[in-house]
């Protein structure tokens, strides 16, 4: 089979969890993009790796993937933090960080 | 140390004997009155009980070792009496050596002696004139500060020491008129007065460059020698000289820097008399005097000389017949009586010691008058109106007697001082020959008359005719002569008034005393016979005074004076000072607070607006940008996404071209 | 050779000093004061032996040590001292004992403790030394821009006690300032180093090294301004001087004391040390353009004192004034110019310290430095009014006092070079006459006319003991400068001819001029 589709696929992925991180105000779904463009990423560093015949890039999808954990649990940690006092999970509300 | 060669003009060169003997100790000239004040200002009110015997002494004792000097000079061969003494090395750097060092020749030891005399007599006067003024012992340091500045002045042997003399004497002057600081007329007078004199001032620092810059050096001896040689080009000795000239009449109250010296007058009176009348204001004269051998080069400068005492002498008397208070008419003489003396050594080597001379003599009269003046205004309860004087002689005599004398000096009245000095100037200026000879001589003549005219209106005022004061009332006044502290001091200026004329002019004493510094200078062509001339002075003289008597003896004087619009528009402008103040104020002032204010606004508003305007411009720039941080995490991430499509866009760009 | 490490000595002092009082418990301020004056002490004592011991008609730098500090960079701590370097060394060394006796009661209004003023005053120094000893050009940027610091603490912490908003605003106007200006000067020296690189073969930033290159014109003068308008705003000349009121009237008194007295010589020491041995053929070519902004710093400042009714602004515009007559003379390259110029930053350091210190005690006494709510002082406080009135006379160049040798020095100088450069710019004595006594006048003279200005107390103990040093040093100097000329001027000669630069012969010499000590 082409690899080329797979990394078709890992791009059409990230544009789509791209757009869903600009686009969606709703935290969890924000998160999940994220995670989504994190998963495109990890499929085209598999391929990559296929490609290639060696194994390094599944070994840095390794580590994105204990990253993309660490991640989920801070992250989740934050958002449920910020629900609790603001009753939402609004991205736009949390705007105090600016100017 | 190599003796002595030859002290004089003559032979182009000038050299200076080194210091031995009692020379040595002329040092002690300035140290004492130095130390004097030292000990006064230092010492604060602990020296107040006895401060002013200090002063005294620290003065008298400057007289003595002026006088040790003076014989010790007088027993020395004619032609090596100019002893110079190097102290130390003063600004010593590479081409430019300055040292401190003093000369004692002929025209200096005779100022040391008329600075110190006269100087301790006033002292003199002083204990008893201040003796209630809580701030006696301050008054004695200044004096005494005055007198070590004026003595540095006359003492120095190069230029610069001369120039540190000449502006110290203008501090113990400022110090001296602002003594009652309280009064603001006061403060304001004494700054007015360091003002012009700084004016002047500048003038002599230029020269003084100028002779760096021609001959690397501000020694006496070698300006001197240059300048006799004719080594200096016309134009650079010009310039010298006239610069000179511009310090001359700072401190000598000349046109056209005169305005300070009757505002002076809200000094003490003893003040006027030893620093506005006796010695600070004829420093201008000895600069000139002591500047014979580079004036003798510049025949246009000494022309300049010759116009500013002119036109001084006239400034002087017209205003002088103007004034009622009595210490502004005795200043305005003055400033036309240093007239003379400028019109006098600006003849040239005929003059120079004919200038001194008058300077000597005026300077025992004019502090004698002064004094008596004191003596007055103290007696009146610091009265100074004349037209609220009047029949004074009762109760006064002794002022009246030396102040009468002192008035037939300076009136020129035989056979006193002034006589002798004043005519010889005369004389001198018509032959001077041509146009210019008779235009200063009439000028010279006039003036005589005119001064006889408003000195003899000044004494009928204050001791004849009647009184315009009374014993009663609100105003009482309870005239009474002075103490002999006061007293004692009058009489020997009045001596002095009656002989120095005879003393230095008859038989040519004085011109041949100074001759080695100031030149030789044989019998003139008499463009008149010095008789005839000597009648006409006379005449002309009598005419004023008899204007006086008739004006002001015979006829009652007012107790106030007519309004300006009664009287003619001569007494109006020289009431009004001929409007020199009125010019000064309108031609400097008045400008120079505008362009103060301009320049304050200009600093405010448009430097530190330029910088602040930069400031201002960064902070709204950085304003807008800010606004770029929405606090959306969208607008974050789409930045993101940009910034990475832009670098990938870029790197791709780089690799395809 | 085995010889005293004089100048790393004089920088450890204040140096340890300035951690060892920030150290002390906050409770312990008279402690700190005591500390920080006996340490001030030693150093005064260690800078007068370290005069003492220079040897001033040996040629290149005294003391001299070197240590590597970036090898990579040829950065080294090299320290020396020459004839000019010494003598403001000693000056920072004489005004910080007074200062520290000055500010005595001054810090305990500020707003960080008593400790913390007294070891900024300390790090201060520290960087005075710094500054004036280096011999690293880039170990002299970073003194350069290290004294800002406490600096800008002293003013924006310490400064005048009711005007929070102004004295936040002076310090900030005085840092960026000074870091703009800092910051062209690092370009500089980078720049340096860069064409060190190419002509030496390996970069170097030692003062002796670059002084041997040959650097072409154009590069020159782009090298030259980066480091004069450094130097220029530093001085402050005209016209990048509005920060210096600002700083000079919210300063606290010993912050301006040594803000005028001694920081603003390091541009002047600048100009001298590093712009024209550097970069000589810039120098000659901007020379016209240095006089002529001297010439106008001198009326501008003159006349802008004229006009101010602040007396802390009026004495900063003093100052611009002087910095033109001082700028003047390193600029006439005259040997005369040049040594008066040195020895003007000495005594500009010492008279116009004591017209800060003076103004300041005024000041503290009621609180306004407003010219108008004084006048007839001199009644109340006559020995105020007395120091102030000679603080005033050496600041307006009277003979006898110590400013008049330096400024004649300069303008005697100058005009065998520019004769009308020097006439215009003795006309400027006149205006000196009327900013000092006009503001005399305003405040001493005259009927006591504020009821409340009837109870001042005339000058403590303490403040004898502060104005006393420095008033008998400006007579001193006055009668006496030799001792100071003598160290100064070999080095200053030798900086003008190093780049072919002599003095002009007079015209007409006189036969024996050089000769004239020799009377006795």
């Amino acid at each position: 089979m082409n690899p080329g589709n797979y990394l078709v696929l890992s791009g059409l992925l990230f544009a789509i969890g791209a757009v869903g991180v600009l686009v969606r105000r709703n935290a969890i779904v924000v998160f999940m993009c994220v995670e989504l463009m994190l998963n495109a990423v990890n499929l085209s560093l598999v391929t990559f790796s296929r490609i290639q015949g060696n194994l390094e890039g599944q070994v840095i999808a390794f580590f994105v993937m204990v990253v993309a954990a660490a991640e989920v649990v801070i992250g989740l940690a934050i958002i449920l933090t910020i629900f609790r006092t603001r009753r939402s999970a609004s991205v736009d509300d949390v705007n105090l960080l600016k100017y | 140390m190599t003796p002595a060669v030859a002290a004089g003009a003559e032979g182009g060169a000038v050299h200076y004997a080194a210091a031995s003997g009692a020379f040595s100790l002329s040092w002690l000239l300035i140290a004492l009155p130095l130390a004097g004040a030292a000990v006064l200002l230092l010492g604060g009110k602990r020296t107040d009980k006895f401060g002013h015997v200090v002063g005294t002494v620290a003065a008298l004792a400057s007289f003595v070792v002026g006088l040790v000097i003076f014989f010790t000079l007088v027993g020395r061969d004619g032609s090596d009496r100019a002893v110079s003494q190097h102290l130390f090395s003063w600004i010593p750097v590479n081409g430019f050596q300055v040292d401190a060092g003093l000369l004692v020749d002929q025209l200096s030891v005779v100022f040391v002696l008329l600075i110190t005399g006269v100087g301790t007599l006033i002292h003199i006067y002083s204990i008893g004139y201040m003796a209630h003024d809580p701030g006696r012992r301050k008054f004695f340091a200044y004096m005494n500060l005055f007198l070590a500045s004026m003595l540095l002045l006359v003492l120095g042997n190069n230029f610069l020491a001369l120039y540190a003399g000449w502006e110290l004497v203008g501090l113990s002057s400022f110090l001296l008129i602002k003594f009652w600081e309280y009064k603001p007329a006061a403060a304001t007078a004494a700054n007015k007065a360091f003002y012009m004199n700084r004016v002047g001032d500048v003038g002599l620092a230029i020269a003084i460059m100028f002779m760096f810059g021609t001959l690397g050096s501000t020694n006496y001896d070698h300006v001197f020698t240059a300048a006799a040689g004719g080594a200096i080009g016309h134009g650079t000795i010009t310039a010298i000289a006239l610069l000179l000239l511009l310090g001359a009449c700072g401190k000598s109250g000349q046109f056209p820097l005169q305005a300070w010296l009757p505002d002076a007058m809200e000094g003490p009176t003893p003040i006027s008399a030893l620093i506005h009348a006796a010695t600070m204001v004829t420093a201008g004269v000895y600069l000139i005097a002591r500047s014979a051998p580079v004036f003798n080069e510049t025949q246009a400068a000494r022309t300049v000389v010759v116009i500013i005492g002119a036109v001084t002498i006239l400034i002087g008397c017209v205003i002088g017949c103007a004034y009622d208070d009595i210490k502004k008419v005795l200043a305005y003489s003055t400033v036309s009586q240093i007239g003379y003396m400028f019109l006098a050594v600006g003849l040239g080597p005929a003059g120079y010691a004919l200038g001194i001379a008058h300077l000597l003599a005026h300077g025992f009269f004019k502090a004698g008058l002064f004094l008596g003046s004191g003596s007055v205004i103290h007696a009146m309860d610091d009265e100074q109106d004349m037209r609220r004087y009047g029949g004074l002689w009762k109760y006064m005599k002794v002022t009246w007697v030396t102040f009468g004398l002192g008035y037939l000096a300076i009136i020129g009245c035989p056979p006193f001082s002034g006589f002798f000095t004043k005519d010889k100037i005369i004389e001198t200026a018509f032959d001077k020959g041509g146009t210019s000879g008779y235009i200063l001589g009439i000028v010279a003549l006039l003036g005589a008359g005119i001064t006889a005219f408003y000195m003899t209106r000044l004494f009928l005022m204050t001791f004849h005719g009647k009184a315009r004061w009374s014993h009663e009332g609100a105003d009482a006044k309870h005239p009474h002569e002075s103490p002999t502290t006061m007293t004692g001091p009058m009489i020997l200026l009045a001596i002095g008034s009656v002989a120095a004329g005879a003393l230095f002019v008859v038989g040519g004493t004085l011109q041949d005393w100074l001759a080695p510094v100031v030149g030789e200078h044989g019998e003139a062509d008499h463009v008149l016979s010095p008789t005839v001339l000597t009648l006409l002075t006379l005449v002309v003289s009598a005419g004023g005074l008899a204007g006086a008597v008739l004006r002001y003896q015979l006829r009652p004087v007012d107790a106030v004076a007519k309004p300006d619009a009664a009287v003619s528009p001569l007494t109006v402008a020289a009431r009004h000072d001929l409007y020199a103040n009125t010019f000064n104020e309108a031609a400097f002032m008045i400008p120079g607070n505008y362009l103060v204010r301009f320049l304050v606004w200009f600093d405010k508003i448009i430097i530190d607006g330029l910088v602040g305007g930069t400031a201002a411009t960064i902070g709204g720039l950085s304003g807008r940008l800010r606004r770029t941080q929405t606090g959306y995490v969208r607008t974050y991430a789409l930045s993101m996404l940009g910034g990475t499509i832009l670098v990938v866009g870029a790197l791709l760009l780089v690799r395809a071209g | 050779m085995h010889t005293v490490p004089w100048l790393t000595i004089l920088l450890v002092i204040p140096v340890a000093g300035a951690i060892l009082v920030a150290l002390l418990p906050k409770r312990a301020s008279t402690l700190a004061k005591q500390v920080t004056l006996v340490l001030t002490l030693v150093e005064l004592v260690l800078a007068v032996l370290a005069t003492i011991a220079y040897e001033p008609d040996k040629p290149g730098f005294q003391f001299a040590q070197r240590y590597d500090w970036i090898k990579q960079f040829g950065v080294s701590y090299s320290v020396g001292a020459d004839g000019i370097s010494i003598v403001l060394i000693l000056l920072a060394s004489v005004l910080m004992p007074v200062v520290v006796l000055a500010s005595w009661h001054e810090a305990e209004e500020g707003k960080r403790g008593v400790g913390a003023f007294f070891s900024l005053l300390l790090a201060l120094q520290a960087g005075m030394v710094g500054v004036f000893a280096a011999t690293d050009v880039f170990l002299f940027y970073v003194f350069f821009e290290a004294m800002l610091i406490p600096m800008y603490f002293l003013i924006g912490s310490y400064g005048a006690p009711k005007e929070q908003t102004q004295r936040s605003y002076a310090a900030v106007k005085f840092l960026l300032y000074s870091l703009f200006g800092g910051l062209l000067m690092l370009a500089a020296v980078i720049g340096l180093y860069v064409v060190s690189v190419h002509q030496l073969g390996h970069g170097t930033f030692d003062f002796a090294a670059l002084r041997q290159m040959h650097i072409d014109e154009d590069t020159q003068k782009w090298l030259f301004l980066g480091f004069f308008i450094a130097f220029a705003i530093k001085a402050p000349l005209f016209p990048f001087h509005t920060w210096l009121p600002d700083a000079g009237a919210q300063s606290p008194t010993g912050g301006a004391v040594l803000l005028v007295g001694v920081l603003d010589k390091v541009g002047t020491f600048g100009l001298l040390r590093y712009c024209i041995p550097l970069f000589p053929d810039a120098a000659d070519y901007f020379a016209p353009l240095v006089l002529a902004l001297a010439v106008i710093g001198i009326f501008y400042g003159a006349l802008l004192a004229i006009g101010q009714r602040d007396m802390k602004r009026l004495v900063s515009y003093t100052s611009l004034a002087h910095f033109g007559f001082i700028a003047l003379g390193c600029f006439a390259f005259t040997s005369q110019a040049g040594t008066g110029a040195v020895l003007y930053m000495v005594n500009h350091g010492l008279s116009t310290g004591l017209l800060f210190l003076v103004v300041g005690f005024l000041v503290a006494r009621r609180g306004s430095r407003d010219v108008d709510a004084y006048g007839g002082m001199a009644k109340v406080t006559p020995v105020l009014a007395g120091v102030f009135l000679i603080a005033g006379l050496s600041s307006l160049a009277l003979p006898g006092l110590n400013s008049f040798v330096s400024e004649f020095l300069v303008l005697v100088g100058t005009f065998t070079e520019y004769k009308a450069l020097a006439i215009v710019a003795t006309c400027g004595i006149v205006l000196a006459a009327i900013y000092v006594l006009h503001l005399y006048k305003r405040t001493m003279t005259g009927p006591v006319v504020h009821e409340e200005n009837k109870l001042v107390a005339d000058l403590s103990l303490r403040e004898k003991l502060v104005v006393a040093p420095v008033v008998a040093l400006i007579v001193a100097l006055g009668v006496y400068p030799k001792p100071l000329i003598d160290i100064i001027r070999p080095t200053v000669t030798a900086t003008f001819t190093d780049v072919g630069h002599h003095d002009p012969a007079p015209s007409v010499p006189v036969a024996g001029v050089t000769t004239t000590g020799g009377h006795s």
